[in-house]
């Protein structure tokens, strides 16, 4: 059962039989195709967070 | 909801949009693929376009699974339809694709054709279990994504002996059709279609992993980028490719790590290898046949093969001549270039297959980019 931004809808795991209740999974078809792993996912947001701060850092004393 | 909201933060994407500004030198044009249509809606839909230096270009790849569907595959379904009597079940954009004699499936289900929007492949099982008197076909098109739930249907129907369930199977791969676009003369002799690089799939990726696009990296000496369908990853993403091409790198690079590693999906890969294999040849649309770039069902699983089950031989049939779906799935055209683009071919009639998804190029651009010119 995944919970889709508040939709719930029954998904196969058949192909990601490592995922456990609470993990967040990507959904193709009716099935669970792959797992987001949470570490990565807040290293790529911070790469991003990185670039805004160097920019805003450069913007100021400029 | 989590992990979609934060990669679409406006703000942050124009910070990108700055530093590719910076960093996009000058006195070069940057070209880069997108290959999946995933990419193509997100970058139309989000207005990534807007963002990119005018130097900087994004051409459209043929990775939209319905698009590249060739008339003579829908026939065959339609055929298997009206004249076998067969419950064919589908995914819901397959079932506008243009075919022949006017028709498309939703069109020929108004002709009385049993023909049935599915969700999933488990989804045309039950079908075939509710109706154990008739024949039932899985229409089953799709990349790299759609195929494991092929294959996990078809085992299954195996298990329960399942006498009433077949698949028509249209699956295609994605590297096949990237060397294919990288051997095409437009990209190696004419230079009409300029490639700097790609922007790998996502979904496609996170099941086949990162390591098949290396071959392209090395042979072609064109980078490779795999991003997430959000906007942010697109941008991400092309802020790398235009980096490895200043730098004059050709690597394969993964900005979706969050859900893509080098080997994939194990498991997924382990069962579409169990139940298909390659075809020798399969035609697309657009790009025409394309040796080794397509699955059919491996002979032990004959009695699950529509193709072996039905009379339904596979006829090639052109295009309609007034459409570019051909040129634009090849890079070579845009949408805006095709003459009946917007005025007699509309998502609400389609004809051809780039209008038919909402990842086609043409609906795309219909949906959120034909006015931005005015």
């Amino acid at each position: 059962m995944v919970n889709l931004g508040g939709i719930r809808k029954e998904v196969s795991i058949e192909l990601v039989p490592e995922a456990q209740v609470g993990d967040y999974v990507i959904v193709h078809v009716g099935h669970a195709i792959g797992m987001i792993d949470p570490d990565e996912a807040e290293r790529t947001l911070a790469l991003f967070g990185e670039m805004s701060a160097a920019m805003a850092a450069a913007e100021s004393a400029s | 909801m989590k992990y979609i909201d934060e990669f679409r933060d406006g703000e942050v994407a124009r910070r990108i949009a700055d530093r590719l500004a910076i960093e996009a030198r000058g006195d070069r044009p940057y070209s880069f693929m997108e290959f999946c249509g995933g990419h193509t809606h997100a970058i139309s839909r989000y207005g990534v376009s807007e963002l990119l230096p005018a130097n900087v270009r994004m051409i459209h790849g043929p990775g939209c699974p319905v698009c590249v569907l060739p008339i003579g595959r829908v026939d065959m379904a339609i055929k298997l339809a009206l004249e076998h009597d067969v419950i064919v079940c589908t995914y819901g954009d397959t079932m506008r694709v243009p075919a022949s004699d006017s028709l498309s499936l939703t069109k020929a289900k108004a002709r009385g054709g049993d023909i049935r929007m599915v969700y999933s492949a488990a989804d045309a099982l039950t079908v075939a279990r509710d109706n154990p008197t008739r024949q039932v076909v899985f229409f089953a098109i799709g990349f790299e994504t759609t195929t494991p739930p092929t294959a996990l249907a078809i085992l299954r129907a195996q298990r329960e002996g399942l006498k009433n369930f077949s698949v028509l199977c249209c699956h295609v791969l994605t590297p096949s059709a990237i060397t294919h676009i990288l051997e095409s003369p437009e990209v190696r002799q004419y230079g009409t279609v300029p490639i700097d690089g790609f922007i790998g799939p996502a979904h496609v990726s996170i099941v086949i992993g990162a390591a098949p696009y290396e071959h392209f990296a090395e042979e072609y000496r064109k980078p490779v980028v795999i991003a997430g369908f959000e906007p942010l990853d697109v941008m991400q993403a092309i802020l790398m490719l235009v980096r490895q091409v200043n730098d004059g790198r050709a690597h394969v690079e993964n900005e979706f790590t969050r859900a893509v590693d080098r080997d994939g999906n194990l498991a997924a890969q382990q069962k579409v290898s169990e139940v298909f294999e390659l075809r020798p040849s399969f035609e697309w649309r657009g790009l025409g046949e394309v040796p080794y770039s397509a699955l059919k069902i491996r002979p032990a699983f004959a009695e699950f093969d529509a193709e072996r089950r039905f009379d339904v031989g596979y006829k090639p049939v052109a295009d309609n001549k007034a459409c570019e779906c051909g040129a634009i799935l090849r890079g070579v055209k845009k949408p805006t270039d095709c003459k009946i683009f917007g005025t007699v071919c509309t998502p609400e009639n389609p004809i051809g297959s780039c209008m038919v998804s909402s990842e086609g190029a043409c609906a795309a651009h219909y949906a959120y980019g034909r006015f931005r010119s005015v």
